[in-house]
């Protein structure tokens, strides 16, 4: 069944649209944005869509903002929406970091340009990947996915949906400029045909709910705003009633679960997709836009008689640690390429898992185009050599 | 790698929740204040807890609907006054509480947003989120504890420092000029805009009853005094000296353009209502230029 806010059919789209329909067809119904190249689309998108369903578009000063604003309505109990790229993640780095700490599920789209700085705003880059680990100070956890097509980006935003409020986190939806500017086919399911979930909400009374209690999966029930509950959320650190707690203990307990509740369920959360891996001497490792190209040249290594297998990425973050560490392990695997535009950094993820059982070598690529099956097919070569 | 974190065992609910039931003393506005948090953590003499008796005795007044009310605070020595009120309270990342408090409000707008925060917080580093809330007419309302200095981290001057102030970083005497912020407010479109020294108790809470209860972007400056850091420095007393010595110099009036109400070190300060206008909201708009026309059935407005 279509709906307002699922269109149901087959569309052709651009990976930017997909990403705000896969919003919609989430279930957001506010998004914040300040426009800028290359995801300005799925801000246009969403001002468009979001009236349409009663939901709340508004443009902010600046990307801060943004970010804030996004989980000011989370907490009001909506599924909130930001989308950016480089610079603009740079500045919501303090509040994705709010996001994490006050356990706030919402949804940050980056559409990776070239950087650093002002960079190359209409070209691609794959260069934010560490800076969407690490970009906020202190320890957290996050979850990024990277989606290669328009009909990924669209699948992979109601995902990150999903992962959010299941995590109460803020998750990342990692793509780049070449997928979110490409347009090719989308089908969006049966509005009934999409999962959709929704954060846990206190089944206690006000009196007896303690907002950040230690459940079992470590993710508390968020109590919604004018519900009654007054809670108090705070970014410093807090005690299980989420009052400020300036103390080793107190911060003790609370990094340490919200570490561990992504770290607990990362099996659960990574997704690859893997190809020939069963005899796979190499193995090409990427994600995104660079995955298409990588794709093309594993199948006409494969033909020529190479013993070549590939892992997508569609999970970036928690990283597929432990598969790449039991491949490094086989003795057959000789070699990782990781293939992504930048000057390295999952092939860092990938060589520290492997533990110097089997080589990584970077396929690196400073941005602005992604590779040609050609150039990527030359890598590949040499490393069978 | 192998990791190995040092134990951390969470105490059981039951004990959270004995000391909990603990925590609440027997003044009859104890019942607006989160259990277990009290003391607060202001300086004797600090302004800050007269503001938030004013907010506290503005929720008794103008009977507030406690399930409804939110408030969000930012970073500074009020910033924590959000976490002592016993409704929902979001103490936010410094400058932020104005662009989290608007996607609070416009995600529910039956709710009563209300943002309490400081000078340096709302207009050095959240400078730019105040002016563009104001603008937008987003119906919230904003109350600062204008002390003249960050108190918090020990007395830095800020945007509101006046000239010749001593403070930490300005140990010669402030040479930047201060924001007015009576004037800015209704520069940047604030539908209601007043000024009150700490004593004013009245006048704040009735301030801030009229705030809460007017839809749009309602502005309420209280000059607090910091004795501990931008009163000794500037040799001005204690904290009841300067309080006394804002309410003496005040000046009430009704008729002075905003541009003529900036403060000084000493002298007078102009205080009342300075602006009480009536325009639509955000939300207003919105659902005029955007939810209507986009065929979709109308967001309900502030009740």
């Amino acid at each position: 069944m279509s709906s307002k806010a699922v269109r149901t059919g087959a569309h052709f789209m651009s990976g930017d649209e997909a990403c705000a329909e896969g919003g919609m067809a989430a279930g957001c119904s506010f998004f914040a944005g300040y426009p800028i190249t290359p995801a300005t689309e799925v801000a246009e998108r969403m001002s468009i869509r979001l009236p349409q369903v009663g939901g709340v578009y508004i443009q902010m000063e600046d990307e801060i903002a943004s970010m804030a604003a996004i989980i000011g309505a989370s907490c009001a109990g909506a599924k909130a929406m930001t989308s950016t790229s480089g610079p603009g993640f740079s500045l919501m780095m303090e509040n994705i970091g709010l996001a994490a700490m006050m356990e706030v599920p919402c949804v940050v789209v980056n559409i990776q340009r070239g950087g650093p700085s002002t960079g190359l705003p209409t070209l691609v880059g794959q260069q934010d990947v560490m800076q969407c680990r690490w970009g906020s100070h202190g320890d957290y956890e996050v979850i990024a996915l990277s989606p290669e097509s328009p009909q990924e980006a669209f699948e992979l935003t109601i995902e990150a949906f999903n992962l959010s409020e299941k995590y109460r986190t803020p998750v990342v939806l990692l793509s780049d400029e070449v997928v979110g500017h490409m347009t090719e086919k989308v089908i969006i399911p049966d509005s009934k045909k999409i999962k959709t979930l929704s954060r846990k909400l206190p089944k206690k009374k006000p009196e007896n709910f303690i907002p950040y209690a230690h459940e079992e999966d470590d993710v508390p029930p968020m109590a919604i705003a004018g519900e009654g509950y007054h809670v108090h959320a705070t970014g410093l650190t807090h005690d299980e009633l989420g009052y400020p707690a300036i103390n080793a203990d107190a911060q003790e307990r609370l990094v340490q679960r919200l570490i561990r509740k992504i770290r607990n369920h990362a099996e659960e959360i990574i997704r690859t997709e893997d190809a020939f891996l069963d005899d796979a001497e190499i193995i090409v490792v990427s994600y995104g836009c660079s995955a298409r190209a990588a794709r093309e040249v594993v199948e006409t290594a494969r033909a020529s008689g190479m013993k070549i297998g590939m892992i997508r990425l569609i999970t970036l973050w928690p990283f597929c640690e432990k598969k790449i560490a039991e491949l490094a392990a086989l003795e057959r695997v000789k070699k990782f390429v990781v293939c992504e535009i930048n000057a390295g950094q999952i092939a860092y993820e990938v060589e520290r898992c492997a533990g110097g059982k089997a080589e990584t070598i970077l396929a690196g690529f400073m941005g602005g185009r992604i590779f040609t099956p050609e150039e990527l097919y030359r890598v590949v070569r040499e490393a069978a050599e | 790698m192998k990791i190995r974190f040092i134990d951390a065992e969470a105490p059981p609910a039951s004990r959270i929740l004995e000391n909990l039931a603990a925590g609440h003393g027997d003044h009859p506005l104890d019942r607006y204040l989160k259990k277990g948090r009290i003391p607060h953590i202001w300086c004797s003499g600090c302004g800050n807890g007269i503001l938030l008796t004013a907010f506290v005795k503005a929720m008794e007044k103008g009977n507030f609907d406690t399930k409804k009310t939110v408030v969000v605070s930012g970073i500074g020595c009020i910033g924590r006054a959000a976490g002592y009120l016993d409704l929902d309270t979001y103490h936010t990342t410094h400058g932020r509480a104005i662009p989290f408090a608007t996607g609070l409000k416009l995600a529910n707008p039956k709710l009563n947003v209300v943002v309490i925060s400081g000078d340096g917080d709302l207009f050095a580093i959240g400078g730019n989120h105040f002016i563009h809330a104001a603008r937008r007419n987003v119906d919230i309302t904003l109350i600062c504890s204008n002390n003249f200095n960050y108190g918090m981290t020990g007395g830095q001057g800020g945007p509101t420092t006046p000239l010749e102030s001593k403070t930490t970083t300005t140990p010669y005497g402030c040479s930047e000029h201060p924001f007015n912020l009576v004037y800015l407010a209704k520069a940047s479109g604030a539908v209601y805009v007043a000024r009150w020294t700490a004593l004013h108790t009245h006048e704040l809470r009735d301030s801030i009853i009229h705030s809460v209860n007017k839809p749009g972007f309602c502005f309420v400056e209280a000059i607090t005094p910091c004795p501990t850091a931008h009163g000794r420095r500037n040799k001005l007393g204690d904290g009841l000296s300067m309080m006394k010595s804002y309410r003496d110099n005040s000046v009430l009036t009704t008729e002075l353009d905003p541009e003529d109400t900036a403060i000084g070190l000493k002298g007078k300060i102009a205080v009342g209502e300075f602006v009480n206008i009536d325009k639509p909201t955000f939300m207003d708009m919105y659902d005029e230029c955007a939810i209507c026309r986009a065929n979709a059935p109308k967001k309900s407005k502030k009740s």
